[in-house]
Formats: C-alpha cells, sequence, structure tokens
C-alpha cells in the first residue's frame, strides 16, 4: 500500500478543484464523485456569493440575481476573503466593478457599491457616546473642534449613485433621477441604523474637514446645515476648542 | 464546575427574530463566532440583550482545525475576545478546515482520517483551547466524499481526538444521518461506536435529497425541518445518554420564529420522556 499523500497536498488538490470543473484525486471509491465533490465546490461559490448579495444588494438588485451570481463567482475567485470574517470581505468589489468588461455599460455601478461598502462600514463600527450639544454653545466658536462618531463616512460621486441607492430600497417611490454628481453623510443612527443623507458638495467638503479635525472656523461655507444633521443624529462624540 | 448549557432544547438565532427571540422561553441559542466579530453595532447591541437572558453556546466556523497549515493566530485573537466579552456556556468547532493559502472558502471542507491529520488536528485543539482558556466541543462533519487514504473511522478518530486533547464533542444526528446514506453506511452502527459520554451538546437540523446513480445523496442544507428518521436517530441517543443541550440549527430559508419554536418543542417532548426515565 503506497504511504498517504500528505495532508497539504490532498488539501491543495481540494482548494484547486473548487474553482476548476475537475474533481480531486485521492478520493474513495464511490460512484458519482464528480457530483459529490459539486456539492462542495457549490457551497463555497454559491455561499460566497450570497455573502456578497447581502453586503451589496442594490447592485444585485441593479444587475439582476442571475448576472450578480455570476460576477459574484468571477470575484469570489479573483479577490476571495482574506480572513473568516466574511463582513470584512468585499472593500475591493466596487473597483472590481470598474474593470468587469460586462459591467462596462453601467458606468454608475461602481459608485453604487462604494456607497453600500460605507453603508456596511456604518453599521459595524465602534459604538461610541455621543457629546452633549449644549457644549456647542458653551464653547468659543473661532476655537471649536468636534470629533466625530466612528461610523461617519463621507461619500461622494460623479454619477447620480445616492438617487439610484434610494430609488432602489424596497418600496420606494419612483422619482426622476438628474445625471451629475451626488454627495451623502452615511452613518449609524442611536437606533442603530444607517443612514445615507444627501448632502451639498459644500457640505460634503465640510465634512471630510471634520473627518481631519480640522477646526470648524477654518471652514469656508455656512456649516448650519451639517451641523444639523449631526446633531440631530447625535454624530459629534467630542466638543473641544483648539489650544 | 464551569458553567454549562441546560438539558434542554435551543435554538440558532436569528437577528430577524431578535424581538420574539429576546423573552422566548429557550434554553439556549447560538450564534456563529464570525457574525459577532465587527466592532460595534446593532450584532453586538443584539447579543449583549440575548445573552443578559439567556444561556449561549458560541460555534466557530472559521478556525479551520482540519487543516494543514498552522492556525491563524489572529482569527483565534479575536475568538479569545469574543469568548471573554459574552463567556458563553460552550464553544464548538468542527472536523472541517476551511482556510487555504490566504485565502478563506466559506465551506466545512472534508479530511482525510490518517494518523498525519490526527497530529495536527490534535495540536490545533491544544493552542485553541490554550488560547481560549477553556474546553472545547469538536462537531462531527456531514460528507459528500471520503479519501482512499483514511485509515481511522471516523468515530474512532474523533474518540482519539478527544482522548489526547480532552475536547468534548459535539454530536450533529443530523450529520450522522446524512454522512451515513451518502456513504451507504448504517448510522446506528456509527452511533453505537461514538463516545457519546463525551457529548457536550447535540445538533438537529434539515436537509435536502438529490439522487445519484447508486442511490441518495444528502446535502446538510440547513434549510428544513428535522426529517423524521433523524427525529428516531435522535430519540435513541437521548435515551443511551439522557436528556443533552439540543440545537435547532436553521440557516438558510429561515421561517418565522413559530416555526422554531414548534421544532423546539418537539425536541423537548423526547427530553422531558428521558428525564422522567434518568430521575428515576
Amino acid at each position: 500500500m503506497p504511504p498517504p499523500a500528505d495532508h497539504a497536498l490532498t488539501e491543495a488538490r481540494i482548494a484547486a478543484a473548487l474553482w476548476a470543473p475537475r474533481t480531486p484525486e485521492g478520493l474513495g471509491p464511490e460512484p458519482s464523485r464528480d457530483r459529490r465533490f459539486a456539492i462542495y465546490r457549490n457551497n463555497v461559490q454559491h455561499g460566497l456569493s450570497r455573502a456578497l448579495a447581502a453586503r451589496f444588494p442594490v447592485i444585485e438588485r441593479l444587475v439582476g440575481v442571475a448576472f450578480f451570481a455570476a460576477m459574484a463567482r468571477v470575484f469570489a475567485a479573483s479577490h476571495p476573503p482574506r480572513s473568516p470574517v466574511l463582513l470584512d470581505w468585499g472593500a475591493s468589489f466596487a473597483g472590481f466593478l470598474a474593470t468587469f468588461p460586462p459591467a462596462r455599460s453601467l458606468p454608475y455601478l461602481p459608485d453604487v457599491a462604494r456607497l453600500e461598502w460605507l453603508r456596511g462600514l456604518a453599521y459595524h463600527a465602534p459604538d461610541a457616546a455621543p457629546a452633549d450639544p449644549a457644549k456647542l454653545g458653551q464653547t468659543d466658536p473661532e476655537r471649536l473642534v468636534l470629533r466625530l462618531a466612528p461610523s461617519v463616512q463621507a461619500f461622494a460621486a460623479a454619477s447620480p449613485a445616492v438617487s439610484l441607492w434610494r430609488l432602489n430600497q424596497p418600496g420606494a417611490a419612483p422619482e426622476p433621477l438628474r445625471a451629475g454628481p451626488e454627495q451623502a453623510l452615511i452613518a449609524r443612527n442611536p437606533g442603530l441604523a444607517v443612514l445615507v443623507e444627501p448632502l451639498t458638495a459644500e457640505s460634503h467638503s465640510l465634512l471630510c474637514a471634520l473627518l481631519q479635525g480640522l477646526p470648524l472656523a477654518e471652514a469656508e461655507t455656512d456649516p448650519t446645515p451639517l451641523l444639523a444633521l449631526l446633531i440631530r443624529h447625535q454624530l459629534i462624540t467630542e466638543i473641544g476648542e483648539t489650544p | 464546575m464551569s458553567p454549562r448549557l441546560p438539558d434542554a432544547p435551543g435554538l440558532g438565532f436569528k437577528p430577524e427574530h431578535f424581538r420574539q427571540a429576546l423573552g422566548a422561553p429557550v434554553a439556549f441559542y447560538e450564534v456563529h463566532a464570525e457574525n459577532y466579530m465587527g466592532a460595534g453595532g446593532a450584532p453586538h447591541a443584539m447579543l449583549e440583550r440575548l445573552r443578559a437572558a439567556h444561556a449561549l453556546s458560541i460555534h466557530g466556523v472559521g478556525l479551520s482545525i482540519g487543516g494543514a497549515a498552522p492556525l491563524d493566530p489572529a482569527h483565534l485573537s479575536r475568538l479569545k475576545a469574543l469568548l471573554d466579552r459574552y463567556q458563553p456556556e460552550s464553544f464548538s468547532e468542527h472536523l472541517a478546515w476551511s482556510s487555504h493559502g490566504a485565502a478563506w472558502l466559506n465551506d466545512l471542507l472534508p479530511l482525510p482520517y490518517t494518523d498525519q491529520t490526527l497530529a495536527t488536528i490534535c495540536a490545533h485543539i491544544d493552542q485553541t483551547q490554550e488560547v481560549l482558556g477553556r474546553r472545547m466541543l469538536l462537531e462531527n462533519p456531514a460528507t459528500y466524499v471520503t479519501f482512499a487514504d483514511s485509515t481511522w473511522a471516523e468515530a474512532d478518530f474523533l474518540r482519539e481526538i478527544a482522548r489526547r486533547t480532552g475536547c468534548g464533542l459535539l454530536l450533529d444526528v443530523n450529520n450522522v444521518f446524512v454522512s451515513a446514506v451518502n456513504h451507504r453506511t448504517d448510522p446506528r452502527a456509527y452511533l453505537a461506536d461514538f463516545p457519546l459520554a463525551l457529548v457536550g451538546e447535540i445538533h438537529l437540523a434539515g436537509h435536502e435529497a438529490e439522487t445519484l446513480e447508486d442511490g441518495p445523496l444528502l446535502i446538510d442544507s440547513h434549510s428544513r425541518p428535522v426529517a423524521d428518521p433523524v427525529w428516531t436517530l435522535y430519540a435513541e441517543v437521548i435515551a443511551r445518554t439522557g436528556p443533552k443541550p439540543t440545537l435547532i440549527e436553521w440557516d438558510n430559508d429561515v421561517p418565522d420564529f413559530e416555526t422554531l419554536l414548534a421544532e423546539a418543542r418537539r425536541a423537548e417532548a423526547l427530553l422531558a420522556g428521558q428525564r422522567d426515565v434518568h430521575a428515576a
């Protein structure tokens, strides 16, 4: 009897066969080996495809279930998860969509995918207690520095990705879509739901500045609309002053 | 004695059932560890409240204990942090592998049962139990293929792993049935050889069936009610062991909470009969 194949070699054969239509060597004598092994191949490919669809539901809605599943298999084979924590998988999906030839006719897809990825980041971001907004009135406005909740994300796209995302929510009322850039604040509210709030280009620039820790006084636009949004959703975690 | 799961039915926790699950008369809930490895937000908020009201089992699907490569120390650290935070009554993992190279393969993949894989798995379990500072349970797999090189029967392999490492076993009765049908063997012979004294938890789940040229192929889909032959085997197992913590797993095509409760009640009816017998 030949010595048993090395464990690592057996594993490598199986891993390769999960993405190729060839059943690995070394299986037992049972009939229908191809069909039996195909269960594992299907579990891996279908499982990853469903995990990606759960993270990017609007992309699936925009391209259709069958197209999404086929695309997800290509993505999973070329950009597999690097850890068992699947909620960390998919950061490169938007970039993949930008270069995936069959999706070229839908140039807004990468923008929508970026928005959905940021929603996921906001959903899982660390918890942080909000600051008391009364402190805003007690601080010298010229020296005001805000720290925002870890869930706050600034989103901007050259396409109307925010409207497209909203129109593809379950039960969304149809509304006309206008070409052109859009921006949004993405964050988790105190009820732990993720919100996508459209922003003007000016408020988006200000949000980016605040996320970098710049003092509010350096804002070149009226900060009121953005501050109102941040206060309403309790997204300010620290109200401080520059030294 | 360290806390343990109650000898009663539990359910796999589904976030969509949170409100009903929180107050339901369910002895314990089980969650997949990897779904709670984000930093914060709703998953942890729900699990905190659920854990405060119920016993908890944390079930890992990502450690790749049956893999040839060393365990991922980053993943072990994440597990340790999760277990330290929630202090579950039980932690379990699988006799399977799911990582290869840098890629995670998202399925519980099969391995040959040889002296070499036995040594690797035992080293992985020793390391896991040491890092986590607790005894773990190892679950028997549902398999669709066997390996020409296997020299150990699965039940003997599991018994030897438990003997060498001190780990306990998680007996998935549906996996026993699925594997036995798929490999044309007798599930009762398997259970007769299985070291039931080491079982710390039982899993029950539904499967799907298709037909091959030489007979049926069952797929461990967790998408249906527990099948009647699996209930029969379960009744036979607990007649030997007495009542055990028993989890209903239903992870795909998840039904409403009432349907899950009905499955738990069916398990409870069988457990109650054994409580009477074993108390007498």
